[in-house]
Formats: structure tokens, C-alpha cells, sequence
């Protein structure tokens, strides 16, 4: 009896726990359904007192008018957006990739001191030293610059620092095996250690895209004209200065986040790998 | 070849920009890098006597009392829930996920301009018309504060996915034999979560309570995207990152002051940093 009773619940228990499911999933996806209908709707509709669930007219010359728009340089900030976020990832890549293995592979004199630096740097983010940040690429003349977007973002500590610790888990022996070869460090590297790690790295990698693409404080404070804005910048100017195009805005957003959303069909699972290995990288 | 570069960067563009804003924040230095006129402790004095600079640091209070805990409460629900799904759970965990892709700006232009629109086509006021409640002007008011309700669901929004696959792996690595134990032991529901899945989350829990702090602490898109219309930001509701913003790159482009105030914000997030690094290990001990 008591047997039958606790299976009712449990069946009971399981039928809430998938509603509760349900009803989060829906909440999570309304913003983004919201973005979509929004980016089709017509201006006078979306002005209108009336909700609606769907646009009374598709408007698709939201997607057309927005790339013609003076106002909003689109064309031209997807691409220094792109630019930045490529660039930016393969450098971070490269960079720490190469400095993590050294540091845990390469027995250098310095090895401890470089070490306990790039700890403290996590301790402090990079956000809270724009200032600092700023002073010296406007010394160097890199406001509104692609270099200014760009450089001071490769030298990531954290990057560097999973990196090192990934590759202290990396099988020595088939590094062995490359050295008796001939290879030294840096062929051993390159032939046999990146070609084995490229699920780590394609982890870092989605990460930093994802983190550059996003990125909104560092592109305000460096992109001060018009062509060296990235995405953000152009909507978040667009936003601020509440225009009188706002479907156009949600299309322009929709637009933004369309490249990211693609990754995140394709490339989850790396993703989601690159988010256990920084967010835990503290323990 | 290997370590150098990343060595190079790292000195040239997080030291040396550290090292020379200490230098400027003894200095009068209104619009320029090399200032001449010593103030001392001028600048610090100035910061922590500033009210706009104290009521920075109560707003980050504020909004970390905020989303702190619900942040951690709700990616942990997600996680359990999705963790106990065995019915389209990569679906699921896809979801709760994928606002991590939008960016803070994206969320504030739905937010600001589609949920939390004053007019009554906006979602939230939408809603409260069907239950017959009169539209709210979520955004344009200092009293009562309804903008805190917006900034907070907005990055709830945008973080409980990044936080959720952070639990999700974590009880992944809990150990199949303790559950089995307890269910030998007739332990179920929320007794097991009480006495297996949360204590042997406690690594994963106190790292996600200092990203949530340090994160918190680092708040500027979304302020400043819903908050400020036609290019100004009203003079509430400004925290930490955001009063300097406007402090050291504003119109007065006072570095002096505005390094003082990044010492002192670096400052205090390493110390909240290392106290924390601290309170884990000792209770690590403990056990």
C-alpha cells in the first residue's frame, strides 16, 4: 500500500517538476519571441495601445531600410565587430596558448614569478581598470582605432591560466616520444600538442567570441567615431537616443545577435565547455 | 618564444597602465596623462568624501542584495530541474542557456523597449491591463524605484544560464553511490538535496557566489543602456563602474580623480577577492 502511495507521488512530484520546466522555458524564450515579432512590426503597430501577439503585417523592410539608414553605420560596424572578435580570439588563442604550455612545460628561471603575476591580475577584472586602460592607449593615439579595440584585449590572465592547467594534464609521454623524434618545443607544440587539444581550444575559443562580440565597456570608452563603432556601440547609440525607427532598432538587434545564435546551434557543446572550464577555473 | 609575448602584453597593457594610474591619482590631472600639479592623498580624499561616489558603492549594495541570491536560487532550481529531466533535457539546458549569447545591450533594447515600455503595448503593463492594474511607468520615475525590477530581470535573464551549466557540472560529479546510499536509507526529495547534492555542491556554490559578487560589482551595460535617454544618465541609480565613467571620461575628463577612484574600486574587489579565497579554504579545513 504504502508502495503504491509513494509512486502516485512520485509520478505526482515528476508531472510538477516538468510543468515548473515548461513554464521557466517559456519565460526564457519570451524576450527573445518578443525581439523577433518586434523586429517585423510596423511602426505604428508597435506604437499602438493594442499588445500583439503577432504583427498584424509582416514588415520585412526593416531588414532592407536598416542597411540604408545613415543614422546607424550597420555595414560597417558588423564588420570592425567581426574583425575585432576574430582577431581578438585567434590572438588569445595563439598568445595564451603558447605562454600556458611554456609555463607548464618549459622550465624557465622566471617560471614561479610570471606565474604568481598572472593569479594576481585574476584577481582584479579588467573592467574596474578602464581608466588606467584608457590613459595609456590615448597616450599611444589608439582612441577610435581598430589596435586600440583590439590589442589591449589579447594579453587575457585567465585565458593563460587554463591554459597552463590543461596542458599539466596533458599525456607526457606522447611529448616524449615527439622529442626523442627531434622535434623540441616548439615543433612538439605545434604537431602533436595543439593537434590533441582542439577540443579545449575550440572551448577557449567560443568563449572569447562570444565575450569580444558582446563586449560594451571597453568598445564605448576607445570607439569614438562613427567608423570605428562595433555593433553594440551602433545600437546602444541607436537605443540611447531613442529614435523613432524602433522596429527598425529590434531588427538591427536581431541582426546583431543572429551571428551568435548560429554559433550556439552549431558549436554548444563547446561552449558549454568553455563556460565549466572560466567559471570554475577558481577551484 | 613561448611565454614572452603574453609577458610583453601583459606588462605593457595591465602594469603599466595600473602603475601609471597610481601615479596620476596624486596628481591634478584634468584632461592630461602628464600632470605636474602634486595633490597627495587629494584625490582619495575627494573620492571617499564625495556623496556621489559613497551612494555608487550603496547602489552596489543594493543591486547585489538583489541579484545575488536570486540569481543563485533560480540557476540552481534550473540546474536540479534540468539535472532530473530525463524528457528533452538538452532542450531544456538549451534554453535556460541561450540568453548567454545576447548581449547586454540586446537585453536592455528588449527590456527597456518592449517588456518594460511605459506604454500600455508594453508586455509587463500588457499584463497588469488584462488583471485590470493601470499601467506602471517602469523607467521614467526616481520614486517608487520600479527600474530596479527592470535592471534585475534583465540580467537574471542573461546570467542564470551561464550560472546553471556551472551546477549542472558540478552535480554531474557527485557521486552515483551516495544517492544510492540514501535511498537504502529511505532519504527522498528534499531530504537528499539537504544532505548529499547541496553540501557536495559547496565548491561549486562559493564559486558561483564571487563570480555573482564580482560580476555585480563590474554592473555597466545594462544601467547604462536602460537608464540614460537622449545621451544623459539621471543622477540616481549610478554604480560603481558607471559614476566613473562619467567621472574620468565625461566632459571634465579628470583622470586624477578618476584614478583615485579605480585604485579604490580595485581595492576593494581584491580584498573582497582574497577574503573570500580565505573564508573557503578555512571552512574547507573544517570538514
Amino acid at each position: 500500500m504504502a508502495i503504491v502511495r509513494s509512486r502516485k507521488q512520485s509520478r505526482l512530484v515528476g508531472w510538477a517538476r516538468y510543468s515548473a520546466l515548461v513554464v521557466a522555458a517559456l519565460l526564457f524564450l519570451v524576450p527573445f519571441y518578443l525581439l523577433v515579432r518586434s523586429a517585423f512590426m510596423r511602426e505604428q503597430d508597435l506604437g499602438s495601445p493594442d499588445f500583439h501577439w503577432l504583427p498584424p503585417v509582416w514588415e520585412t523592410s526593416n531588414l532592407t531600410g536598416l542597411f540604408d539608414n545613415p543614422a546607424i553605420p550597420m555595414a560597417r560596424s558588423l564588420l570592425n565587430s567581426g574583425l575585432i572578435a576574430v582577431t581578438q580570439t585567434v590572438g588569445v588563442l595563439v598568445i595564451s596558448g603558447l605562454a600556458g604550455y611554456g609555463l607548464a612545460r618549459i622550465p624557465y628561471r622566471w617560471s614561479n614569478t610570471v606565474f604568481y603575476s598572472i593569479v594576481a591580475t585574476l584577481l582584479i577584472p579588467a573592467a574596474v581598470t578602464f581608466v588606467p586602460s584608457f590613459v595609456l592607449v590615448s597616450t599611444l593615439g589608439w582612441i577610435s582605432t581598430l589596435r586600440g579595440l583590439i590589442i589591449p584585449g589579447l594579453f587575457q590572465a585567465l585565458a593563460t591560466f587554463l591554459f597552463r592547467q590543461f596542458f599539466l594534464g596533458f599525456p607526457k609521454e606522447i611529448e616524449e616520444a615527439a622529442f626523442i623524434d627531434g622535434l623540441g618545443y616548439w615543433g612538439t607544440f605545434w604537431r602533436i600538442v595543439v593537434p590533441n587539444s582542439l577540443g579545449f581550444v575550440a572551448a577557449i575559443g567560443t568563449i572569447t567570441f562570444i565575450g569580444t562580440w558582446n563586449a560594451f565597456l571597453w568598445p564605448l570608452v576607445i570607439g569614438r567615431d562613427q567608423e570605428s563603432w562595433t555593433v553594440q556601440i551602433a545600437l546602444s547609440t541607436f537605443l540611447t537616443a531613442q529614435s523613432v525607427q524602433v522596429s527598425q532598432l529590434f531588427m538591427a538587434a536581431l541582426v546583431a545577435i543572429f551571428p551568435l545564435l548560429l554559433m550556439f546551434l552549431f558549436l554548444q557543446r563547446w561552449i558549454v565547455e568553455g563556460v565549466e572550464r572560466t567559471g570554475i577555473a577558481g577551484d | 618564444m613561448f611565454v614572452g609575448p603574453f609577458v610583453i602584453g601583459l606588462v605593457v597593457f595591465v602594469y603599466v597602465p595600473i602603475v601609471w594610474s597610481i601615479y596620476l591619482s596624486f596628481f591634478n590631472a584634468y584632461n592630461t596623462v602628464t600632470p605636474t600639479e602634486f595633490v597627495g592623498a587629494g584625490n582619495y580624499l575627494d573620492m571617499l568624501r564625495d556623496p556621489a561616489f559613497r551612494s555608487s558603492l550603496l547602489t552596489f549594495v543594493a543591486f547585489a542584495v538583489f541579484i545575488v541570491p536570486t540569481t543563485f536560487v533560480i540557476s540552481l532550481g534550473a540546474a536540479l530541474l534540468v539535472a532530473r529531466t530525463r524528457v528533452m533535457q538538452s532542450f531544456f539546458r538549451s534554453v535556460f542557456f541561450l540568453p548567454t549569447a545576447c548581449s547586454y545591450v540586446v537585453a536592455a533594447l528588449i527590456w527597456k523597449m518592449s517588456i518594460f515600455s511605459g506604454i500600455r503595448s508594453g508586455l509587463a503593463n500588457a499584463v497588469l491591463g488584462w488583471f485590470g492594474i493601470d499601467s506602471v511607468p517602469w523607467l521614467s520615475l526616481a520614486d517608487p524605484p520600479w527600474y530596479w525590477l527592470v535592471i534585475v530581470t534583465a540580467r537574471l535573464w542573461l546570467q542564470v544560464g551561464f550560472y546553471m551549466i556551472l551546477f549542472l557540472a558540478g552535480i554531474q560529479r557527485i557521486s552515483p553511490t551516495l544517492y544510492e546510499a540514501a535511498a537504502i536509507d529511505g532519504a527522498e526529495g528534499w531530504k537528499v538535496f539537504r544532505h548529499i547534492t547541496f553540501p557536495q555542491l559547496r565548491a561549486t556554490s562559493t564559486a558561483v557566489l564571487l563570480l555573482l559578487l564580482v560580476n555585480a560589482f563590474q554592473a555597466f551595460d545594462e544601467f547604462y543602456n536602460i537608464l540614460s535617454t537622449f545621451g544623459t544618465y539621471p543622477p540616481y541609480a549610478r554604480p560603481p563602474l558607471v559614476y566613473l565613467y562619467y567621472t574620468a571620461l565625461g566632459s571634465g575628463q579628470d583622470f586624477g580623480h578618476g584614478s583615485a577612484g579605480a585604485v579604490i574600486l580595485t581595492l576593494i574587489i581584491a580584498i573582497v577577492a582574497v577574503v573570500q579565497g580565505r573564508v573557503l579554504r578555512l571552512g574547507d579545513r573544517g570538514e
